[in-house]
C-alpha cells in the first residue's frame, strides 16, 4: 500500500491546492504535504525486504493488459526517498521566495511528485510511461510560466527534447508488448522477451530506449536543453529537474532497459560508455569556461550523470551499487548547491561570477557550508560522492562487459582533476578575494535556508563516513538486476 | 594499548570540531589550549603505543572500527593498523605538530579572534587527516587521510583568502594533487581486480604470486600518487607556490608530515616495489633528478621560504632516491631528521619573518645580533641538513648514499654533487640573512627583536632533535648493532630484506664514502660562508643563475603546454561547438516542426470543401492500400 501512497499523497493534495487561492496557505499546505510523504518513506525503510506492504496490484486496463502494479525494491526505496527528502527540503529553502498564482505553482510542484513516485514504483510499462508523462508536464508550465526572461525559449526546447524522447520510448513499449506472449505490460513479463527478440531488433530498439533516457539524464549531445532549462526554470523548478527528475533516465535505464533489453545494452554497451565519456569530459571543459553559476553546475551535473550511465554499463555489482547510492547522493548535493546559488541570486541580483567575489568575509556560514557541499561535488573522501565514484570507478575498472575497461577508467578518471578545477575556480572567485561594491552588504544565511544547508551536509558526511547500511539498502535488488543482465539473449 | 589507537586521530578531530565550531565564542587562549592539548594528547597515547611496539614478541595489530563498505567479496574496513613503521610516524607527526602547534600561538597572535580559531581547526584536522593516512589498515583508509591532507593543505595556503595570488596557490596545489591522486586511485582499482582486496596484509601476501607486469604498473601508478604530494618531478610546482600559507604551516605540513606521505607510503608499500625492479629504478632516477634540479633552484632564491621550498623538494628527492635502490630504511630515517632539521628551519625563518616583517634575504643579514636563539638553533640546522658530522642530516644522508652508491655510480655522484649544493644554499641563506651588516631600514630594524617563548622553545626543542636525531642510526661500520632504527623497523621491511640480494659494502670502503661526503659538505659551507658573509648577492641574477633564479622555466613550461591548450580547446567547445553546432541542430529540429506545423495550420482552413476533399482523397489511399497493395 505504501508505493499507493507515495503516488496519492501528493496527487491529491496537488489537486486540493489549485483551489487555495491563499497563496501563503497554499506554501505551508504543500509543505506540509511533502513532510507528510517523507514520514511514510522513512516509514518505508523500517519495514524489512519484501513486506506485504511494498507491493500493490490492481486491474487497471485488463483489455490491453495493463495493471496498475507498483513496488518498492531497492532501486524504487532510494528513488522514492531521494524525492521524498528532496521535496521539504526545496519548499523549506525557497520558503521566502513568492511568486504568482502561488496556489498554482505549488500544486504543480506536487503533481510533478507525484509523477516522479509513479515513475519510480511502477512495474508496468503502461503506467511508466503514464507517470512519466505527468511528471513531466507540470515542469513545463512551471517552466514556461514562472520562469525567467528566455523561458518561452528555453521550455520550447526542453518540450522538444522531452517530446521526441517520450515518443520513441512509447514506439519502443509497444513494440515489446506486441512481443510478448501473454500480451502483458507488465516488467515480468518484458523480462522474458529476451529470449524472441533476435539481436537485430535489440538494437533498434536499444537506442529507441537509450536515446529516451540519455535526453532525460542527458548524455551528450542530447544535452543542450539542460543548460538553457535549468537557466531559465524557477530555482524551485531546476532543483526538481537536476535533483529528482535526471534520475528519471537512470532510472529508466536500469529498470527498463538495461535487464530487459540485456542482449542490445551488451552489443552497444562500448558505443553509448564512449559518449558518457565523451559527455563528461566536454562537459567539465565547458564548466570550466563558465561564468554563471547555475550554467556551471549544470555543466557539472552532465559530466557526473555521465559516469553514472558509465557505470550501469560496466554491469558489476560494484559499480551498480555505486550508482544506486550516487543517484540519492548526487540528488542531494545539487540541492545543496542550487540553494547556495539561490541565495546569492536573490540577495546580490546576479548570478554572474565575474561580478562576485569575497563572500566569506561577510557570509562565513554560507560560505563554509558551501565549501563542504563543493567538496562532496568533487568526491572527496568522507563526503558521500566519495563513496560512489569510487564504486563506480571500481565497478568499470573491474568491468568484464567490455574489453575498454581500463581506457574507459582512465579517460573518465580526467573529470576527477576537471571537477576539482572548475569547483575550486568558484570557490575562489565567489567566496574568496575581496569584496566588490556589490557583495559588500551580503547578509549571510537565515535560519531556513540554515537549516536546510546543516541538514543536506549532515547527511552528506554521514554517507561518507558510514555508507555501510545505505549500500545494504540496495544489495538484493542491484544482484538481480546484474544477474539479468548478464544472460544476454 | 595499541588497541587506544583510535583515540590518537580521535583526539585533534575532536580539537577540529571545538575549535571551528565554537570559533566566535572562544577567547585566544582557550582556542590555543584546545588546539595544543588535543595534539599532546595524540602524542602521549602515541608515546605509550611506542613502549607498546617495543616490547619483544610485538605483533602488528589491526583495529578494526566499522565497515566502511563491503559489497560482495570486496571489503574494506574502517581499519588502523599499529606496527613499527606507523608508530614512528605517529611520533613524528603529533611530535613535531604539537610544537608547531605552540609556536603558532605566538605567531599567529595577530590574528582575528574566529580567524585565530579558523587557523587552528584547519591545522587541527590537518594533524587528524595525516593521522589517518599513516594508520590506515589498507589503500582506501589511506586514501581517505590522502585526500584529507590534501585539502587541509588547500585551506591553509589559502588561509588569508583576501588575497588572490594565495588562492591560487591553494588551487594549484588541490589540483596539482588531484592528477597524483588519479594514478593511486587506478592502482587501488587495479588492485581490487588483481588481488580482491585493499588490505596491506592480503595484498601484500598475495603479491609476489602476481605477475610482474602488473606489480609494475601498480606501483608506478602508485608512485604517480608519491609525486603529487611528495612534489616529485613532474608534479613538484606546487609546492614552492604552497609557501604562500603561514609559515608554521610550511613547516608542519610542507616539510615535515605531508610531503612525506608519499615516502611512507612506498615504504608500506616496500614488498610491491621490491618486487618490481622496473619501477625501483623508474624513482631513482625521478628522486635523483629532482633532487638536483630543486637543488639548482634553490641556490639562485633570495626568498627565504622559497630556498626552503626548494630544498625540501631536494630532500625529498634524496628520500625517493633512498626507496629506488631499496634503502627503505634510509628513506625512512632521513623523513625522521628532516622533519627535524626542516621544521626548524622553516620555525626559524618564521622567527625572522615574524621580527622583521620582511622575507626576502638581501634585505635582511646581520640578525645574529638581534635574535640570538633563533640564530644559533637556525645554524644548527643549517648544519644538520648540510651533512656535518654528528648532526642527523649526516647520518641519514649518508645512509642513503652508500645505499645509492652500491647500486649506481651515477646516483651516488649526483647525490653527491647535489649535497654539495645543498651546503651550498643553506650557508648562501644563512650568511645571507644572519652575518654582514642590517640591510633593511632603519624603522625595520628598530623593531628587530627575539621571538617570545613560545616561539623560542620549540626551536630550542627542535634543535636539539635535529643534533642527536641522526643517533638513531649510527652505521654498523662503528659499533655492531649501533643502528637502533634499522632493528626497530627490520619487522616492517623482512619482506624485501628476504628477496633482495644483499650487498655488504666493505667497512673501508664505507668510510671512504662517508669523509667524500663531509669533505663535500665542509666545502660547501666554506665557500658559501666565505663568499656570503662579506659580500652578499644583491644584484638580479644574469645568464645561467637567471635561467636558475627563473626556476627553469618549468611553470610557463605548464602553462604553454598544459593550461592554455586546455583552456582554448574549452573555450572553443564551449563557444563554437556547443553554442553553434549542437544548438543549431536542435534548434533546427525545433524550427522544422514549427514550420511543418505551420503548413498544417493552413489545412484547417475552415471550409468544409477543403475538409471533404482531403477525406475523399484519404478515403481513395485507404482503399488503394487495402485492396492492391495488402496481399
Amino acid at each position: 500500500m505504501i508505493p499507493v501512497l507515495f503516488i496519492l499523497v501528493p496527487l491529491l493534495s496537488g489537486l486540493v491546492g489549485f483551489f487555495i487561492k491563499n497563496g501563503n496557505a497554499a506554501k505551508k499546505w504543500s509543505l506540509f504535504v511533502s513532510v507528510v510523504t517523507l514520514v511514510i518513506s522513512l516509514y518505508s525503510l523500517t519495514l524489512g525486504k519484501n513486506a506485504p506492504a511494498l507491493n500493490y496490484s490492481a486491474s487497471w486496463l485488463p483489455s490491453l493488459g495493463s495493471k496498475f502494479s507498483v513496488e518498492l525494491d531497492g532501486l524504487s526505496v532510494i528513488l522514492t526517498l531521494l524525492t521524498a527528502v528532496s521535496f521539504p527540503a526545496i519548499f523549506i529553502a525557497t520558503y521566502n521566495k513568492e511568486y504568482k498564482n502561488q496556489g498554482n505553482f505549488y500544486a504543480l510542484m506536487l503533481l510533478s511528485q507525484a509523477g516522479l513516485m509513479g515513475v519510480f514504483v511502477a512495474t508496468d510499462a503502461l503506467l511508466f510511461y503514464f507517470f512519466w508523462e505527468l511528471a513531466l508536464i507540470p515542469v513545463y508550465f512551471l517552466c514556461s510560466i514562472w520562469g525567467g526572461d528566455r523561458r518561452i525559449q528555453a521550455a520550447f526546447k526542453f518540450f522538444i527534447y522531452t517530446f521526441v524522447g517520450s515518443l520513441l520510448m512509447l514506439i519502443g513499449i509497444i513494440y515489446l508488448y506486441l512481443h510478448t506472449t501473454d500480451h502483458s505490460f507488465s516488467l515480468q513479463s518484458f523480462y522474458k522477451l529476451k529470449s524472441y527478440i533476435p539481436a537485430a531488433d535489440q538494437t533498434w530498439l536499444f537506442w529507441l530506449f537509450f536515446v529516451a533516457f540519455g535526453i532525460k539524464m542527458p548524455i551528450f549531445p542530447f544535452h543542450t536543453w539542460q543548460p538553457d532549462t535549468y537557466e531559465q526554470s524557477p530555482t524551485a523548478v531546476t532543483m526538481v529537474l537536476s535533483g529528482v527528475m535526471v534520475k528519471m533516465g537512470l532510472f529508466g535505464l536500469i529498470r527498463w532497459l538495461a535487464p530487459v533489453l540485456a542482449g542490445g545494452t551488451w552489443l552497444w554497451g562500448d558505443t553509448a560508455s564512449a559518449l558518457c565519456i565523451i559527455g563528461m569530459i566536454y562537459a567539465s571543459l565547458i564548466a570550466i569556461q563558465q561564468d554563471d553559476l547555475k550554467r556551471l553546475v549544470a555543466y557539472s551535473s552532465i559530466a557526473h550523470i555521465g559516469l553514472m550511465c558509465l557505470a550501469v554499463f560496466a554491469t558489476t555489482q560494484t559499480g551498480l551499487q555505486g550508482v544506486m547510492i550516487q543517484m540519492f547522493n548526487h540528488g542531494i548535493n545539487i540541492i545543496a548547491l542550487w540553494i547556495v546559488v539561490e541565495l546569492i541570486e536573490r540577495q546580490l541580483g546576479t548570478r554572474k561570477i565575474s561580478e562576485l567575489g569575497g563572500l566569506a568575509q561577510k557570509a562565513p556560514v554560507l560560505s563554509i557550508l558551501l565549501v563542504v557541499v563543493a567538496l562532496a561535488n568533487v568526491a572527496l573522501p568522507l563526503t558521500n560522492a566519495f563513496v560512489g565514484e569510487f564504486l563506480m570507478f571500481s565497478g568499470i575498472y573491474t568491468s568484464t562487459a567490455t574489453t575498454y575497461n581500463v581506457v574507459f577508467t582512465v579517460t573518465a578518471g580526467i573529470s576527477i582533476i576537471l571537477s576539482a578545477v572548475y569547483m575550486l575556480n568558484m570557490i575562489q572567485k565567489v567566496f574568496f578575494g575581496n569584496t566588490n561594491s556589490l557583495t559588500e552588504n551580503v547578509r549571510d544565511i537565515q535560519w531556513n535556508e540554515k537549516l536546510i544547508l546543516v541538514a543536506l551536509v549532515l547527511l552528506i558526511v554521514l554517507i561518507g563516513i558510514y555508507p555501510q547500511p545505505a549500500l545494504e539498502l540496495t544489495k538484493t535488488t542491484v544482484d538481480t538486476i546484474i544477474t539479468k543482465m548478464n544472460a544476454k539473449f | 594499548m595499541s588497541k587506544l589507537v583510535y583515540l590518537v586521530p580521535l583526539s585533534p578531530f575532536i580539537g577540529f570540531l571545538l575549535n571551528g565550531l565554537l570559533r566566535k565564542n572562544l577567547s585566544k587562549s582557550l582556542t590555543g589550549i584546545i588546539a595544543c592539548g588535543t595534539v599532546l594528547v595524540s602524542f602521549i597515547v602515541s608515546l605509550l603505543i611506542f613502549f607498546d611496539v617495543r616490547k619483544d614478541g610485538f605483533e602488528t595489530e589491526i583495529v578494526s572500527l566499522f565497515n566502511f563498505i563491503h559489497i560482495g567479496a570486496l571489503k574494506i574496513s574502517f581499519a588502523f593498523q599499529v606496527d613499527q613503521l606507523s608508530v614512528l610516524f605517529l611520533l613524528i607527526i603529533t611530535g613535531v605538530g604539537f610544537l608547531i602547534h605552540v609556536y603558532s600561538t605566538a605567531y599567529m597572535h595577530d590574528e582575528e579572534n574566529d580567524h585565530f580559531a579558523r587557523y587552528f581547526a584547519y591545522l587541527n584536522l590537518f594533524v587528524f587527516s595525516m593521522l589517518i593516512l599513516v594508520l590506515g589498515a589498507n589503500y582506501v583508509i589511506m586514501f581517505i587521510g590522502w585526500e584529507g591532507v590534501g585539502l587541509c593543505s588547500y585551506l591553509l595556503i589559502g588561509y588569508w583568502f583576501k588575497n588572490v595570488e594565495y588562492g591560487n596557490a591553494a588551487k594549484k596545489a588541490f589540483i596539482m594533487n588531484r592528477i597524483g591522486d588519479l594514478g593511486f586511485l587506478i592502482a587501488v582499482f587495479w588492485m581490487i581486480s588483481k588481488f580482491g582486496a585493499v588490505t596491506f596484509s592480503e595484498v601484500f601476501s598475495k603479491a609476489p604470486t602476481a605477475p610482474v607486469a602488473v606489480l609494475t604498473g601498480i606501483t608506478l601508478l602508485l608512485f604517480i600518487g608519491a609525486t603529487g604530494k611528495s612534489a616529485q618531478i613532474p608534479l613538484y610546482t606546487w609546492l614552492p607556490d604552497a609557501m604562500a600559507g603561514p609559515t608554521p604551516v610550511s613547516a608542519l605540513i610542507h616539510a615535515a608530515t605531508m610531503v612525506t606521505a608519499g615516502i611512507y607510503m612506498i615504504a608500506r608499500s616496500n614488498i610491491m616495489y621490491t618486487l618490481a625492479p622496473t619501477t625501483q629504478t623508474v624513482i631513482a632516477i625521478v628522486g635523483t633528478a629532482t633532487a638536483l634540479l630543486a637543488a639548482s633552484i634553490a641556490v639562485k632564491q633570495n626568498d627565504i621560504k622559497k630556498v626552503l621550498a626548494y630544498s625540501t623538494v631536494s630532500q625529498l628527492g634524496y628520500m625517493f632516491l633512498a626507496l629506488g635502490v631499496g634503502a627503505y630504511t634510509g628513506a625512512v630515517f632521513h623523513v625522521m631528521t628532516h622533519a627535524f632539521f626542516k621544521a626548524l628551519l622553516f620555525l626559524g625563518a618564521g622567527s625572522v619573518i615574524h621580527a622583521a616583517h620582511e622575507q626576502d634575504i638581501r634585505k635582511m643579514g646581520g640578525l645574529k645580533k638581534f635574535m640570538p636563539v633563533t640564530h644559533i638553533t637556525f645554524l644548527l640546522a643549517c648544519l644538520a641538513i648540510a651533512g656535518i658530522p654528528p648532526f642527523s642530516g649526516f647520518f641519514s644522508k649518508d645512509e642513503i648514499l652508500s645505499a645509492a652508491y652500491e647500486k649506481n655510480k651515477i646516483y651516488y655522484l649526483v647525490g653527491a654533487f647535489t649535497a654539495l649544493l645543498t651546503a651550498f644554499y643553506m650557508f648562501r641563506l644563512y650568511a645571507t640573512t644572519f652575518l654582514g651588516k642590517f640591510r633593511g631600514t632603519s624603522e625595520q630594524e628598530h623593531h628587530l627583536h627575539e621571538s617570545p617563548s613560545a616561539i623560542t622553545i620549540p626551536l630550542i626543542i627542535l634543535a636539539i632533535l635535529a643534533v642527536i636525531g641522526g643517533f638513531a642510526g649510527i652505521p654498523e661500520v662503528f659499533a655492531k648493532g649501533s643502528h637502533w632504527l634499522h632493528q626497530f623497523l627490520s619487522p616492517v621491511f623482512a619482506g624485501s630484506e628476504k628477496i633482495k640480494e644483499v650487498h655488504v659494502v666493505a667497512a673501508n670502503q664505507e668510510l671512504m664514502l662517508m669523509a667524500v661526503s663531509v669533505g663535500v659538505a665542509i666545502v660547501g659551507v666554506v665557500y658559501a660562508w666565505s663568499k656570503f658573509s662579506k659580500n652578499p648577492e644583491l644584484e638580479d641574477a644574469k645568464g645561467f643563475g637567471k635561467l636558475l633564479a627563473d626556476r627553469w622555466y618549468v611553470d610557463e613550461l605548464y602553462n604553454a603546454i598544459i593550461v592554455k591548450p586546455l583552456n582554448a580547446f574549452g573555450k572553443f567547445l564551449n563557444e563554437v561547438v556547443e553554442k553553434s553546432i549542437i544548438d543549431w541542430m536542435v534548434n533546427g529540429v525545433g524550427k522544422a516542426v514549427q514550420y511543418g506545423s505551420r503548413q498544417i495550420r493552413l489545412l484547417q482552413s475552415g471550409q468544409v470543401g477543403g475538409y471533404v476533399l482531403l477525406m475523399v482523397i484519404g478515403m481513395v489511399i485507404l482503399f488503394i492500400v487495402e485492396i492492391f497493395i495488402k496481399k
